[in-house]
């Protein structure tokens, strides 16, 4: 009861300084919080990331390691993204298996890399429909306060890009390491997911924990290099506007533009 | 795709597949519907507003909405493990948010309404169908909403736009968008996009899955005025 009286209370300070153009830290409505990308923090693994978005903190570790194809897609190597929230990240996560806002989280951050075809997947075909390389991507939220959505996005493509992969070969059909041989992953694109929060009539771009807790709906969309529309997630109990929708995407191509510059300083 | 705009199931690009509704068709539960959608044939069934359990998950201030989007093991060319996927678990989690909007909840605090969708049958665009037959199920079971919500999905196929993605198209195509909407309200609940498009064609797809919903609307509506006025029904 008191923690909704206190939402509400939040929700009435936040709406009375969006029709002042302000946020409660003080941000405007598009501007994201500081973000601070760290390559290399994992040096076990092939590529790894620690990415700052405000407060919010997330560690992604990329491995790299042949696999099996899957069967109707024999000539494409593996890409998987996860995510989770990790117990020691906020008070109110406990241990367990995933709920539905984890699950969603893992396959909106997989759904932005692998639309955009970030990663040429025919580059990572050891053999035709047997061998493949697969690249997992992990990502861990360490401290969470709003937006897992891109702080997980963008450190699993900072950890994509900072990875060194290692050369496979084939020996009795079977794939073995080439110790000392490593190459870039086959980057094609460079995704940028923008989430935004719709609290009243107005769209803000990264929303904190209060902002999420006192907003609308949500929305995730993820833009590639060639100013693309590639990936979409609405969320939240209340929905958009058509024309909020259409605001939303230029929102994301705009900002994307600023991220991605970040990006390709990694590369 | 054919030159002039024909597609593999005979459609034109701005055509949806044949769509049939039928109310009321569980005797259980609370309210009920039954879709064919193109290939895909999908039961909704609402229980509610009842007692939540367990306990914890009740709210004061309002009723709450629970949502389970399950396909059934034989509705797939391959078998499907009958334990939910993760995306069945996100996709139970988009429909409770598209069809929650429409909901009037606070009329019921401490109580629970559930949804509860099976996919007897999939041919790609299951969730839009399930929302359609879900919302239907909604008004069957008289809980109050402030509209319906009508869903359906555009895409990108062959470098063009079409309207209602099936499921050989989804799989070949460049983009698929599942949309929802409170027709009357002009309200978009649901949307999801993953494949690559313009600017303008993200504006053209949108608009066009609209227009989409807009019919499905109809048929929704046709199939409620059917159970409770035509049919001498109660």
């Amino acid at each position: 009861m008191e923690s909704v009286i206190l939402d509400q209370l939040k929700r009435n300070k936040i709406l009375d300084l969006l029709q002042q153009g302000k946020r409660l830290d003080g941000r405007s409505l598009d501007e994201q919080r500081p973000l601070i990308i760290e390559t290399g923090v994992i040096p076990k693994a092939n590529g790894s990331a620690r990415v700052k978005l405000g407060n919010t903190e997330v560690i992604t570790g990329v491995k790299i390691q042949p696999d099996k194809p899957f069967p109707d897609l024999g000539d494409k190597g593996i890409l998987i993204c996860t995510a989770e929230i990790l117990p020691l990240a906020d008070p109110l996560v406990e241990p367990g298996p995933p709920n539905e806002e984890v699950i969603e989280l893992a396959r909106v951050v997989d759904r932005g890399i692998r639309e955009t075809e970030m990663i040429d997947l025919h580059q990572l075909v050891l053999i035709e429909n047997k061998s493949v390389v697969g690249i997992f991507i992990d990502s861990s939220v360490i401290d969470s306060a709003g937006n897992l959505f891109d702080a997980c996005s963008y450190a699993s493509v900072s950890a994509i890009l900072s990875c060194t992969v290692p050369k496979y070969e084939i020996k009795d059909e079977a794939p073995v390491l080439v110790e000392g041989v490593t190459s870039k992953p086959p980057v094609k694109t460079l995704p940028v997911s923008v989430t935004m929060a719709r609290i009243g009539d107005y769209i803000i771009v990264d929303p904190t924990k209060e902002e999420e807790a006192c907003m609308d709906a949500r929305i995730t969309i993820t833009t590639n290099s060639a100013g693309n529309i590639c990936a979409l997630q609405k969320g939240g109990s209340d929905g958009f506007s058509v024309d909020q929708l259409l605001k939303c995407s230029e929102i994301a191509l705009s900002v994307g533009t600023k991220i991605r510059k970040k990006f390709e300083q990694l590369m | 795709m054919s030159e002039d705009g024909i597609r593999c199931d005979g459609r034109r690009v701005d055509q949806l597949r044949n769509i049939s509704i039928k109310v009321g068709v569980l005797k259980n539960a609370d309210g009920s519907a039954y879709i064919e959608f193109g290939k895909n044939k999908i039961l909704a069934g609402v229980f509610g507003p009842r007692d939540v359990h367990p306990k914890h998950m009740a709210n004061q201030d309002t009723g709450i909405l629970r949502c389970r989007y399950h396909m059934s093991p034989f509705s797939v060319t391959e078998r499907k493990n009958p334990a939910p996927s993760r995306r069945e678990i996100e996709i139970s989690k988009v429909l409770k948010e598209a069809l929650q909007p429409a909901l009037i909840l606070k009329d019921f605090p401490r109580t629970v309404i559930d949804v509860f969708v099976e996919v007897l049958q999939a041919d790609g665009g299951s969730r839009c169908a399930a929302l359609d037959a879900a919302a239907v199920a909604l008004a069957d079971a008289g809980i109050p909403m402030r509209d319906l919500v009508s869903a359906c999905a555009a895409g990108k196929v062959a470098d063009r736009i079409v309207l209602d993605v099936n499921n050989e198209e989804d799989q070949e195509g460049q983009a698929d968008m599942p949309v929802a909407i409170m027709p009357n309200m002009g309200k978009v609940t649901l949307m999801q996009l993953d494949g690559i498009l313009t600017a303008d064609e993200y504006k053209t797809c949108l608009q066009t899955a609209i227009g989409g919903c807009r019919q499905v609307y109809e048929v929704q509506r046709r199939a409620l005025v059917e159970r409770y006025f035509e049919s001498g029904a109660q």
